[in-house]
């Protein structure tokens, strides 16, 4: 998780971050002072810090050493409270509507393509990768606001039945879902996540990359701009082995997401999961980059057929 | 019965913020939060007052009373079951014998805002229709204008009409602008005869706030130390949250001590609260967080 810290030995003598511009006042040199951003989580549609004022570093060359909030259980506990609050509106929006809002986020992204690649560049990936990522970060947004108003039809269905009904079928969300993101690719994986189950019309809490951190903070704050509500997307940062357990046992979420490397903490939510029946979607393997990991049937992890039965006169 | 607003003192509102606040950042945890959540449950006054309450509504928060969640053993009961006055047969057929009380409030609730001829023929109704409490509201138009004398003598008038019922005088602290007022307002409903003293109807923003119960309870306090007797406080509305719950048992338990903490002498008003304490004591019972899909409606 940490990295070497180059930049302490190679910085001014005075601890600040190498490269700043300096400036000239009075015949002093003066260097600029690098405001450096709190990553603080995404709950509510607010910034919060984590309630227990916990933080673990992250060292890297170009950022320095950024303090990223230890979630915990309570965090995660505040997020499904908003999730639950957000549910009710975000599945009654036109899908229609839900698709211009995911447009939307492709189109901040899109703007802001080269803080996500620095970032990413700060936590070990080549420039090549971090532009390959971010890029197909964006593509899958566009992808998936491309579905928001179609898979219902692709999946619905009128069943023939043997008595005076009109009989069909349809998808609705299954509600709030909880979510443990790939420890890599950190944005991809966790955009790739969400994606699927908010244009169904759910809302999520994601637990980010605990290595790769700071894009999916900064992902927030696309969101944030994006006219999507607060409490659609909750993004806590921690560790996975403490927080897993809530995520999979607490019985206002619906269902659980999977994309994390360990099959005993696969074993342990499925477990937990049981106690109120939440699906559980394990994308252990998922090749992320891969253009297999996106489609309709991923929308339909995190949906429910429901099945109506309609008198119709002979 | 004597009352006069010179006997009552002034409010420093900012000791009072800060007083609240010290008795907020209290932590209860495990047994003593069980035990706190049980008596919170055993206060509640389960309310529905709403133009479209019905029969059929009604019945069902009769259930709720009763049935609060019975996989939860040995669980108190609430305290009562609060309506108007049109719902107090239907709630007496269902809840007989079960030892929850009927309230009713009355008095052109919540406004308060007819004649008192009508208030005490209201009144009159809710007792003979069977309401072990009465809860009345002030008439705020009259003491916001200081005519002191006329809300006292309707109090006064609508006590006598209750008898051996119970009681509750609303002041709706949100219609009542400062502190001071509402501390006048205590001490006069307290002289007029009052059993309890409620903050709100519910109907108003803001409703129960904890330096307004903080106020009312000192005015409770100073006429014990004056006379002995024990009035009963209720503070209603906006109270839906267990945690906020608890810190009232702690306001209450700091400022008049053991003998009001039980639902004799100290109730909540509220419709939601029932359910969120018991996901909380859920949660203690079986270490994860519940959700309301596992609870009664309310």
């Amino acid at each position: 998780m940490r990295k070497s810290t180059k930049e302490k030995s190679s910085s001014s003598g005075n601890g600040l971050p190498k490269g700043e511009k300096q400036t000239k006042e009075n015949g002093k040199t003066i260097e600029r002072l690098q405001i450096m951003k709190t990553y603080k989580m995404y709950v509510g549609g607010a910034f919060p810090r984590s309630e227990s004022g916990r933080y673990y570093s992250i060292d890297n060359d170009r950022l320095g050493t950024v303090n990223i909030c230890l979630g915990s259980r309570k965090d995660f506990r505040n997020a499904v409270v908003a999730a639950r609050k957000a549910f009710g509106s975000w599945q009654a929006r036109t899908a229609y509507n839900r698709g211009q809002i995911l447009y939307r986020i492709a189109e901040m992204l899109e703007g802001r393509q080269q803080q996500f690649r620095e970032e990413l560049l700060a936590l070990g990936s080549t420039p090549k990768e971090a532009q390959q990522e971010v890029e197909s970060v964006i593509d899958r947004i566009v992808y998936y606001a491309g579905w928001a108003d179609k898979y219902q039809q692709v999946f619905s269905s009128v069943n023939p039945v043997a008595a005076p009904y009109f009989n069909f079928s349809s998808p609705e969300p299954t509600g709030v879902v909880s979510a443990v993101a790939p420890d890599r690719p950190g944005l991809l994986g966790l955009v790739s996540i969400l994606l699927p189950v908010i244009v169904g019309g759910n809302t999520i809490i994601v637990l980010a990359s605990q290595s790769q951190p700071t894009p999916a903070i900064s992902f927030a704050e696309v969101l944030h701009t994006s006219d999507l509500p607060g409490g659609v997307v909750n993004i806590i940062t921690g560790r996975t082995a403490e927080l897993v357990g809530h995520f999979s046992t607490h019985m206002d979420v619906n269902a659980i997401i999977y994309g994390g490397s360990d099959k005993k903490e696969l074993t342990a939510i499925e477990v937990n999961a049981s106690a109120n029946v939440k699906r559980v979607i394990n994308l252990m393997h998922a090749a992320w980059d891969s253009k297999s990991c996106q489609g309709p049937y991923q929308i339909m992890d995190t949906q429910e057929m429901k099945t109506t039965w309609h008198p119709v006169g002979r | 019965m004597n009352f006069s607003i010179k006997d009552s003192p002034t409010i420093d509102s900012v000791g009072v913020a800060e007083r609240v606040a010290r008795l907020q950042s209290r932590s209860i945890k495990k047994e003593s939060k069980v035990e706190g959540l049980k008596l919170v449950l055993s206060m509640i006054d389960l309310t529905t007052l709403e133009g479209k309450d019905t029969k059929g509504k009604v019945h069902q928060l009769c259930a709720k009373a009763m049935h609060l969640h019975d996989h939860y053993p040995e669980l108190p009961h609430v305290a009562a079951v609060c309506v108007y006055p049109s719902m107090i047969r239907e709630v007496r057929n269902v809840v007989n014998g079960s030892g929850i009380k009927v309230a009713s409030v009355a008095t052109a609730f919540p406004s308060g805002q007819t004649p008192t001829r009508l208030k005490i023929s209201e009144t009159k109704y809710a007792v003979k229709e069977g309401a072990d409490e009465v809860d009345m509201v002030i008439s705020r138009g009259r003491f916001l204008r200081g005519d002191y004398n006329f809300v006292f003598d309707e109090i006064c008038a609508i006590k006598e009409v209750c008898k051996d019922v119970h009681l509750k005088v609303i002041l709706e602290t949100g219609e009542l602008v400062t502190l001071d007022n509402v501390r006048i307002a205590s001490d006069l409903a307290i002289a007029a005869g009052a059993d309890f003293i409620k903050t709100s109807t519910g109907k108003v923003q803001p409703a129960a706030t904890l330096p307004v119960t903080l106020v009312m309870l000192e005015a409770i306090r100073d006429h014990f130390y004056q006379t002995g007797e024990k009035v009963g406080m209720k503070p209603a509305g906006g109270i839906s949250d267990a945690k906020l719950a608890l810190q009232y048992l702690v306001m209450l338990r700091e400022t008049l001590g053991e003998d009001w903490m039980n639902s004799e002498l100290f109730r909540f008003g509220a419709s939601r609260l029932a359910n969120d304490v018991l996901m909380q004591l859920e949660k203690e019972r079986t270490g994860v967080y519940q959700s309301l899909d596992y609870f009664s409606k309310d």
